[in-house]
């Protein structure tokens, strides 16, 4: 009993030199400045952008097109029009196919069959592959069944393509995530297999998929490279119109902008930065919201 | 049946935890059964596979109609591998494989012509860990009517006739449109029973269907099968020797042994005979170990 007691009354005081060794300190070190600095590198951004095109965050900057003649008072509607009708196109076209890819790849397709490790180890790959390669694709292609290029189906098109690989592997995760009891569950009461994704799995896996989509549609609305190797327009005053309208979108305006002289280029630009910044954090504050509030917990 | 001097209470108690603790009897004593089952279901000469491994090796027994037939058996030894074959759930796991046969009323449910989707309306399962789908409790109990397409009068009725059977309806009459998930654990597996009956299955499977459960939530599912087994015929696995005593009609004893030639353990049925039987004067040397706690 003398020893037992003894152990009891052991102090708990944990040896914490494990925490204090100077490699841990160094590692700490490392860990703290890799992101004061990716913190510093966008307010810098964010600052800048801000001293230079305050002046100019006004109703100009929505309401009126560009101009080369009077820089004072250009605009970026025709971007802001460009912007939002390419992004629902892409929408439309890359979420469907994109979610339908990812369901079947989950949910039907047989991981042992060749074919499908293939697309397996393909998908992830296409994630990484640079934006503009998917604006060539999309060049040659509409150039083979001869749809002009600088329209916003084609600037929609490889966009889509751009950020389906993405969308198809967070359908996938967000279906993995769902436990297999539901499935079960859905499968012994006599439900098929269809009938269990389209009632079960997937109403479950919504909320991990429009995240998901919404992240990689903010990915898209930034894209610059796959749009201009497409010849995207870099002047525009008028509204686009249509799926075979001639367009520009906010990235391009904002780089042509930049490569101008004029001073006041410069300000609308970082104007148009601002924008395009708030934009981005809009839609990415939805998508976590969105994940935080609908995502359920198993 | 005599059983109903045991569940009075469910028509008071607002939640498990409220229920009074009860004193365990092996109800078996009140049934006389035949020595042999008349089975609804039977194996032969089942062997089941995942992959090159062979799980369950050689099985032979017939599930009595209306009656509670338990598998138990220390872990590994096949015993809910095989329970899963009974119903094709292992279908949905790529690399298993049945051999022998598996008969429904004399049907075989692995032939060709044969619809896994019919089989599972027709045997129906409740899991280990209670798992309502994140719907409404009236939601969950239409759902195997509403995907089966079962022609019902009233689905109102069905939803209320199924969990009465399940001895859920009156502490969940007045919150069917609350979700299933805001249940107790032991109202869940409850739940989870009830939409099976929803479907009108002849078997139930139940897959150590109180494991998770506190041991008064397990007595109501106890005096619930012994209520259900006068409509289905239930076939359980549990690792709870006391709960196999107490509810089963026939017992089933499994062992996990090397099988020849490999390393590898196989689930084999060492002993099957009536509970009473089983516990009192089991007929094979290790049977008598694992019931009276020598090993497992």
């Amino acid at each position: 009993m003398a020893s037992l007691g003894a152990i009891a009354t052991a102090p708990l005081k944990a040896k914490r030199e494990g925490d204090k060794s100077a490699k841990s300190i160094v590692f700490m070190g490392v860990l703290w400045f890799t992101i004061f600095f990716s913190v510093l590198c966008l307010g810098t951004l964010l600052v800048n952008a801000f001293f230079d095109g305050w002046t100019r965050l006004d109703g100009n900057l929505i309401t009126r097109y560009s101009s080369t003649v009077l820089p004072e008072t250009a605009g970026a509607r025709a971007a802001i029009l460009g912007s939002a009708l390419v992004i629902v196109i892409t929408a439309v076209l890359a979420i469907p196919l994109g979610v339908a890819a990812g369901v079947y790849l989950e949910e039907f397709a047989d991981p042992r069959r060749w074919y499908n490790k293939i697309i397996e180890v393909n998908l992830t790959n296409l994630a990484a592959v640079p934006a503009i390669v998917y604006g060539m694709l999309t060049a040659g292609v509409a150039l083979s069944i001869g749809l002009p290029r600088r329209v916003v189906l084609a600037g929609a098109i490889a966009l889509a393509l751009l950020i389906l690989p993405v969308i198809i592997i967070t359908t996938r995760e967000a279906m993995r995530a769902v436990p297999r009891e539901i499935r079960e569950g859905s499968l012994a009461l006599g439900a098929t297999p269809l009938q269990t994704v389209w009632r079960q799995t997937l109403p479950s896996a919504v909320p991990g998929i429009a995240t998901g989509s919404i992240i990689a549609l903010s990915r898209a609305l930034g894209e610059a490279a796959p749009l201009l190797l497409l010849g995207g327009l870099v002047f525009v005053s008028y509204d686009p119109n249509g799926l075979f309208s001639g367009y520009t979108v906010l990235p391009i305006q904002i780089y042509d902008w930049v490569k101008e002289p004029q001073l006041a280029f410069q300000q609308v630009a970082s104007a148009a930065i601002i924008l395009m910044l708030g934009l981005l954090l809009l839609m990415n504050a939805v998508a976590i919201v969105i994940r935080n509030r609908y995502q359920k917990r198993w | 049946m005599t059983s109903h001097t045991y569940s009075t209470r469910a028509d008071s108690a607002e939640d498990d935890h409220e229920a009074a603790p009860r004193v365990e009897v092996n109800r078996d004593t009140r049934r006389s059964l035949p020595p042999d089952p008349k089975p609804i279901m039977e194996c032969d000469g089942v062997d089941v596979y995942y992959g090159d491994f062979r799980a369950v090796t050689d099985v032979s027994l017939g599930f009595g109609h209306n009656e509670i037939t338990a598998l138990i058996g220390p872990s590994g030894c096949g015993k809910s591998t095989l329970l899963r074959s009974l119903n094709r759930m292992n279908d949905l796991i790529v690399s298993a494989r049945v051999e022998g046969s598996v008969t429904f009323h004399g049907q075989s449910i692995y032939g060709k012509d044969v619809d896994p989707i019919e089989v599972r309306r027709r045997i129906g399962m409740v899991f280990q860990k209670p798992n309502p789908f994140p719907k409404s409790i009236y939601d969950n109990v239409a759902y195997g009517p509403r995907v089966t397409g079962m022609k019902v009068s009233s689905m109102d009725d069905l939803v209320e006739e199924a969990l009465t059977k399940s001895a859920l309806w009156d502490e969940v009459k007045d919150k069917l449109k609350d979700s299933g998930l805001g249940l107790s654990g032991g109202q869940q597996q409850r739940l989870c029973i009830a939409r099976t009956i929803a479907i009108r299955p002849e078997v139930i499977l139940m897959d150590e269907p109180c494991s998770a459960l506190d041991p008064i939530a397990t007595s109501r599912i106890e005096d619930l099968m012994i209520e259900l087994r006068d409509e289905y015929s239930i076939i359980i696995v549990t690792h709870n020797m006391q709960q196999a005593a107490r509810v089963a009609d026939r017992t089933a004893f499994f062992t996990a042994l090397a099988a020849e030639g490999s390393g590898d353990r196989t689930g084999l049925l060492v002993e099957y005979d009536l509970t009473t039987k089983i516990f009192s004067a089991p007929a094979d040397e290790r049977t008598e170990n694992y019931i009276s706690g020598r090993f497992g």
